[in-house]
């Protein structure tokens, strides 16, 4: 078998033709490899060989889809290759969209098999990341040498309809599929060097990942609590009897900033709750079950705190979707910090 | 809205019943709560009894609020 023919897609940018100013070209069809092309001829060496080249410029790509798509597939038609290799955009999001979806199309109308490859944020990766390996790189050019030496040699295995392994060996995004396997040692052999690996401080990797969660670390702790202004919030949906400003029992869309000044307790005759995620008697009967006004008027008089600040933040936490928890609390927090507040007590039901 | 209070840079306390959800969510100084529904109370014993019990968790998020922390830590009310 002798080389296998690759065509390889590029933006303007990398064929030198130029920047954003550039970005409206057409595609075109160009013999031989260029710009990163060169660099991906060097690691096939004698298996395979870029032949051809198409460019194409980002904004034409995205804005004109349908056109761009039929103008590259007749391209590739005409130039019949055992590969197709689009690439590496880093976190560049239009080129990404772009190399990850003129592949898919190639994959799915041609039946030639692709690869691209893009940084992980890149908005490509979960739009097609369960419709074609994309491999994982660096944010930006820097990484085109370790792009390409991952990109290679996955090309190759797909081009030859060879197995391909797991995304932590291959280096391409995970498509979500699962493959079941037998490792080569049993579970209780694996879990202890893992341990010792932890234990001796030395990098190891895990079996079972965990989602990852964005962690805020603690604030220092208050240095004097008795001189301290005490701000009460909840997403337990206390509101003023009537809930004046209609915070919504569920998925809630807006959060409430109620004066209490002076107020020293709440009462079913004042206060309720506004939230239809848990039963509401006992926070409508006395609302400083959830939101403790009493008790702290109560501190704030014995100085075992500064004051308790004159205003609360109120939500309902039923159903509401993070990101408007997020921009809630992102907002009346700004206030606690121009308001001068040392410390929140939230609670939650 | 824990997380987004201490990403603001004031040190916050949570007050919350179900403690591992409080953990998932990224909350550091964690106080247990009563129940669901009456998190600083407890309809089942008298008013004077009730805030009895809402002292307790309220002195201890002060000293929560006083005690250095390094990662997630739940504070036992006493």
């Amino acid at each position: 078998m002798g080389k296998l023919k690759v065509l390889h897609y590029i933006n303007q940018f990398y064929a030198g033709i130029g920047g954003e100013e550039m970005a409206d070209v057409a595609p075109e069809l160009r013999e031989g490899a260029m710009g990163p092309g060169l660099a991906f001829n060097s690691g096939y060496g004698d298996e395979a060989e870029i032949t051809h080249t198409i460019v194409c410029g980002d904004s034409f790509f995205n804005e004109r889809l349908d056109e761009a798509k039929e103008l590259i597939l007749d391209m590739v038609k005409s130039v019949k290759p055992d590969l197709f290799v689009a690439g590496p955009a880093f976190n560049a999001g239009r080129y990404g969209v772009a190399c990850a979806t003129i592949a898919y199309e190639v994959l799915s109308q041609l039946g030639i098999p692709v690869l691209t490859g893009m940084y992980e944020e890149n908005p490509g990766v979960d739009m097609f990341r369960d419709k074609l390996y994309i491999v994982a790189t660096r944010n930006s050019a820097a990484g085109m040498r370790d792009a390409v030496s991952k990109m290679v040699p996955l090309s190759l295995k797909l081009a030859r309809g060879e197995t391909i392994g797991a995304s932590a060996e291959e280096g391409y995004h995970p498509t979500g599929v699962r493959v079941n396997f037998f490792e080569k040692e049993r579970g209780s052999k694996r879990a202890v060097k893992m341990l010792l690996k932890k234990m001796a401080g030395k990098p190891f990797t895990t079996e079972f990942p965990m989602p990852d969660f964005d962690r805020v670390p603690p604030n220092p702790a208050v240095k004097d609590i008795t001189k301290a202004t005490v701000a009460l919030v909840t997403s337990g949906g206390i509101v003023p009897k009537g809930n004046p400003d209609r915070i919504e029992s569920s998925s809630a869309s807006k959060y409430g900033e109620y004066d209490i000044t002076g107020v020293m307790d709440l009462t079913a005759e004042t206060y309720e709750t506004a939230h239809g995620g848990y039963d509401p008697l006992y926070a409508n009967q006395d609302a400083d079950r959830v939101l403790p006004v009493d008790i702290l008027r109560e501190f704030e008089a014995q100085g075992k705190i500064g004051k308790l600040h004159n205003k609360f933040y109120t939500t309902v936490g039923n159903g509401t979707a993070v990101k408007s928890s997020k921009v809630f609390a992102e907002e009346f927090s700004r206030k606690l910090v121009n308001d001068g507040v040392d410390v929140v007590i939230l609670t939650s039901t | 809205m824990v997380k987004e209070v201490e990403r603001a840079g004031i040190p916050v306390v949570h007050v919350c019943t179900v403690t591992p959800i409080s953990m998932t969510v990224g909350a550091n100084r964690i106080v247990p709560a009563v129940a669901i529904p009456h998190p600083l109370g407890n309809p089942a014993l008298s008013m004077e009894e009730e805030k009895q019990i809402r002292r307790k968790i309220l002195d201890t998020a002060l000293k929560a609020l006083s005690t250095e922390v390094e990662e997630q830590t739940i504070f036992e009310v006493e």
